[in-house]
């Protein structure tokens, strides 16, 4: 880890009319450090993350992102075509649901290598066996390269969505209840697989879930969230082995008892 | 031996020889007058007044005289001959609560000030075909109530004095309301450019559209709140005279759906509306447009976009008939360029497939054709 | 103009109003200082049906001076009926000289091909337009379209060459053929054939495009880069017929397929006609073409 964190998040908050959605979070995020974001349903996890990965403007608050050129930008400052130029070269978005992260009607190959493309790799072979190694990568066998993501079963399509957004080496990673749709032994491959590429590849990663077990598995840091509120961070295993917010306990006392 | 196929002017020429020839049709029937269809096909007059967006009855008659009845083809050629003509300025607003009524109707009120006035309505008739009129017999003059100074005032207005709708609204000072054939469209628009849009739209497509939100798709709940035709006056301000000039009137058909609506985080309780107004008498089509106008403000007013009548890129492109027929008709222009870059295309991979799915035969049929 | 029978219904002269070829040239004049970006204008019902070359006719009625001489092509021929229905529409609302001969025109329309014979400075390609947006098939929405011409987002574009390769093992499109020009806009090249794209390249030609129904106009000024969209390792490439054409000969030409019988025979003869009768008048003769010499191609002066 370097001495400057990736991203610094200061009183962010967003709201929805008068409702709330999130409200006044600070953190930072260093590189290659895998924040978890937990609480429970309506808490403000989802609403956290659009704001972070600008697909969604925050009522008030600032982050601000280290650009590979180690200068530190603010991100609501920066221009639209800035924004999306970083989603889709420096950054990733795993969404829940994989039909809202993939072009459903084109082939995985194509998938995979539209972020290749956007940047302008112009040559088919290379852009190919990058995808090939991609997807096998996230255990997709080469065969299925031409296959529309329609004919991928839950778990191979959020395979492919990973591989998707990591073609292009992104350096932080959002992920929203990425293992959300799926069963549990599929969940647990899915999570092993992450794991290990977010070890190999070095990534910093936001991962929003509602489930204890992800953020054990995943994440060094974690967040504890309720009613637009942090009422807890701190490292994972102390949070999870130590709470301290009366909402944390409660939190995990329930998912203990099952 | 092939020889091109030359003296396409000459074909063109003996074919609208021949479209003429059908239009007159049998010579020993009586050429129509402009006045007979003015008079006699008053509706059809207005529809083609309406969406070709011109006010000239014998004009929009002697357009659907030389479409043969082809209404479409009326429109566009009305609208082909509005394009050239010179603007000398834009009237002001009209006052449809001043208008000279001769029908109005509301559902949401059993009587009203001005009352309920059925005008000539097709409403109540029975639909039997009437033999009386193949034979051109005399027709009694009607029953008209004398005409009364009492004011008519919009049902909007009666409304609006509880707070319970929506007001008219303002747009703001220094807007300057748009013009649709005279500026591209852009997406997304503002709600005077939209309702220009829909009431030169297509009638049949904009039936369509506000039927599909009757039956759930982007329900609105809505209530005639009231449908007025008749004459309103046309006025222009001229920058030399202290006052507005009249111009003449013009007949006009507008109708107030008043539309249920529960509140959203961007606005209170109370009714919201949607607007229609054509030129002449077309209940269905002004009512079809306060339809849809109602579901297109659906982002306004914070309702989720789930049909396709909210759309707004979706119904306004596609809503202008002129457009619509000219693009539809266009695949019957030659297009046998393209055809044979695909022709070749297609060859190649049909060859291709074949020596892959069967590579002897291929083989075969090759040296067949050496 | 011909007198009309009453006076209910009259023309302005040469249809178009001066008012609206001014706005029409304002949009040209964008058009060519922002070569491949699509300009919106205020397009006009005009007396032929959308889709059938309004944008077209708009254009050249907007530049078209008493001056010029004018030829009118519809899939590369001068006599296909729409052509032969807009030259009439110009001689009689303009009054101006007509033309089938390519180098003596000054202003061309075309429809679906540009001329083999190559294109000077001075002259000007007018090509009508159905769907101007290249991405349009891709991204229906207007509003987004424009935000990714805007920011340069083009890997759509590739996404689908791509799909062509993984699918046909060749890039499947043959016409309508998209282009990048001059470094920056992505642009649809009106539905010719792909054959034509090289011809746009550094043409000394003013090349307009008028898109009537969807509301466009763009243009490619002389002596601009346009190059069509391909991958290092699958290169755009152009049809190529195994035989000359019937007629005339000649090679590397557009060749359309003739049908002349039910047996499945037929023949491949020039698309651009002009092309094919200047050559055969200087004494080209294709395995097929008849006896007789055909008449020379004819100059119309103005009445
Ligand atoms: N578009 C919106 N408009 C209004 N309120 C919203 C909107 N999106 C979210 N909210 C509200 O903001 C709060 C936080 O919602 P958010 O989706 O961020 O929760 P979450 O923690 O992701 O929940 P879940 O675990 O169920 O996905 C909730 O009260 C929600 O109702
Ligand atoms: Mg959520
Ligand atoms: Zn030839």
């Amino acid at each position: 880890m370097t001495d400057e964190p990736l991203l610094r998040v200061s009183a962010l908050s967003k709201f929805y009319g008068s409702r709330v959605g999130c409200d006044n979070v600070s953190f930072d995020l260093w590189p290659g450090e895998v924040l978890a974001v937990v609480g429970e349903s309506g808490s403000g996890k989802t609403t956290l993350l659009n704001c972070l990965s600008t697909r969604l403007l925050p009522s008030s608050g600032t982050a601000s992102y280290r650009m590979r050129d180690g200068q530190f930008r603010e991100l609501y400052r920066m221009s639209e075509a800035e924004r999306r130029f970083l989603m889709r070269t420096d950054w990733g978005f795993v969404h829940q649901n994989p039909a809202d992260g993939l072009r459903m009607t084109v082939s995985a190959g194509a998938n995979v290598g539209e972020r290749l493309m956007a940047v302008g790799d112009r040559h088919y072979g290379k852009i190919r066996a990058t995808a090939v190694d991609w997807l096998s990568r996230v255990e997709i066998e080469e065969d299925r390269i031409d296959d529309e993501p329609r004919a991928f079963s839950g778990g191979m399509r959020q395979r492919l969505q990973i591989a998707r957004n990591l073609v292009t080496g992104p350096r932080l990673v959002f992920m929203d209840e990425p293992t959300g749709g799926l069963d549990v032994s599929v969940q647990a491959r899915l999570l092993d697989l992450l794991r290990g590429l977010v070890t190999d590849l070095g990534l910093a990663a936001i991962v929003v879930t509602h489930d204890l077990a992800v953020a054990r598995l995943l994440s060094q840091r974690m967040m504890v969230m309720k009613d637009g509120r942090v009422v807890e961070s701190g490292l994972t295993d102390r949070v999870l082995d130590d709470p301290r917010a009366p909402y944390t306990q409660l939190l995990v006392s329930s998912i203990l008892q099952v | 031996m092939y020889v091109a196929v030359k003296g396409g002017e000459a074909a063109i020429a003996n074919a609208h020889g021949l479209l003429a020839d059908r239009r007159r049709g049998d010579r020993s029937v009586p050429a129509l007058r402009l006045d007979q269809i003015v008079e006699q096909l008053a509706l059809g007059v207005d529809r083609v007044m309406s969406e070709g967006s011109l006010y000239d009855r014998e004009l929009a008659a002697l357009a659907i005289v030389q479409a043969r009845g082809d209404m479409i083809e009326a429109i566009f050629l009305v609208r082909a001959y509005r394009t050239t003509l010179p603007r000398f300025g834009y009237t002001r607003p009209i006052d449809t609560g001043a208008m000279l009524v001769e029908r109005r109707v509301s559902a949401t009120y059993k009587d009203l000030p001005g009352g309920q006035l059925l005008g000539p309505t097709f409403d109540y008739t029975h639909r039997l075909l009437d033999p009386e009129l193949a034979t051109g017999a005399d027709v009694a003059e009607p029953l008209q109530r004398a005409r009364e100074a009492e004011p008519m005032p919009r049902v909007s207005a009666i409304l609006a004095r509880e707070g319970l709708i929506e007001p008219d609204g303002k747009m703001p000072q220094d807007h300057i309301p748009g013009d649709i054939t005279r500026e591209p469209l852009e997406f997304p628009m503002a709600r005077d450019i939209r309702l220009q849009a829909l009431s030169r739209g297509d009638e049949g497509f904009l039936l369509a559209l506000g039927y599909s939100t009757q039956r759930g798709y982007a329900r609105n709940h809505p209530f005639v709140g009231e449908i007025r035709i008749g004459e309103v006056e046309l006025e222009l301000d001229i920058p030399e005279l202290p006052f507005a000039v009249p111009l003449g009137t013009v007949r006009v058909t507008e109708c107030q759906m008043v539309n249920q609506f529960k509140g959203s985080a961007k606005a209170p309780p109370q009714f919201t509306r949607g607007y229609g107004l054509v030129f002449g008498q077309s209940e269905r089509k002004a009512m079809a447009m306060a339809l849809c106008d109602r579901a297109l403000r659906a982002s306004e007013l914070g309702e989720d976009v789930v049909a396709a009548a909210q759309d707004e890129e979706f119904v306004i492109s596609h809503s202008d008939n002129v457009q619509a027929t000219g693009f539809v008709e266009h695949l019957k222009l030659p297009h046998y360029v393209d055809f044979q870059a695909e022709l070749d295309l297609v060859r190649r991979m049909r060859a291709e497939y074949e020596a892959r799915e069967n590579p002897a035969k291929a083989e075969e049929t090759k040296e067949a054709a050496e | 103009m011909t007198a009309q029978p009453t006076d209910i219904a009259t023309y302005n002269f040469a249809y178009l109003d001066e008012q609206t070829k001014r706005m029409i040239r304002r949009a040209i004049l964008k058009g060519i200082a922002i070569p491949g970006y699509q300009v919106p204008f205020a397009s006009r019902e005009m007396p032929m049906p959308y889709g059938w070359g309004t944008g077209g006719v708009q254009v050249t009625a907007s530049i078209i001076g008493p001056d010029d001489v004018l030829k009118v092509i519809d899939q590369g021929a001068d006599d296909t009926t729409n052509a032969v229905s807009i030259r009439a529409f110009f001689k009689k609302v303009a009054n101006v000289t007509v033309t089938t001969d390519t180098a003596t025109a000054s202003i061309i329309q075309t429809r679906h091909r540009i001329p083999e014979h190559p294109l000077t400075a001075g002259q000007v390609l007018v090509y009508q337009v159905p769907i101007p947006e290249p991405l349009r098939f891709l991204e229906p929405r207007e509003t987004e379209t424009r935000k990714m011409h805007a920011l340069e987002e083009y890997g759509l574009m590739h996404v689908k060459l791509y799909e062509d390769i993984a699918k046909h093992g060749r890039i499947a499109t043959t016409y309508a053929y998209p282009v990048k020009v001059e470094g920056r806009y992505v642009m649809d090249p009106s539905p010719t054939p792909k054959f034509d794209n090289p011809k746009m390249h550094r043409s000394p030609a003013l090349q307009l495009f008028g898109a009537g129904r969807e509301k466009r106009i763009y243009a490619v000024p002389p002596f601009t880069d346009v190059v069509s969209l391909d991958f290092e390792d699958h290169p755009f490439e152009v049809q190529t017929f195994d035989q000359p054409c019937a007629l005339c000969a000649a090679e590397n030409v557009y060749l359309d397929e003739v049908i002349l019988d039910d047996h499945g025979g037929h023949m491949f003869v020039c698309s651009d006609t002009d092309h094919c009768e200047k050559r055969r008048e200087e004494g080209h003769r294709g395995h097929l073409a008849p006896e007789t010499h055909l008449a020379p191609a004819n100059m119309e002066p103005a009445q």
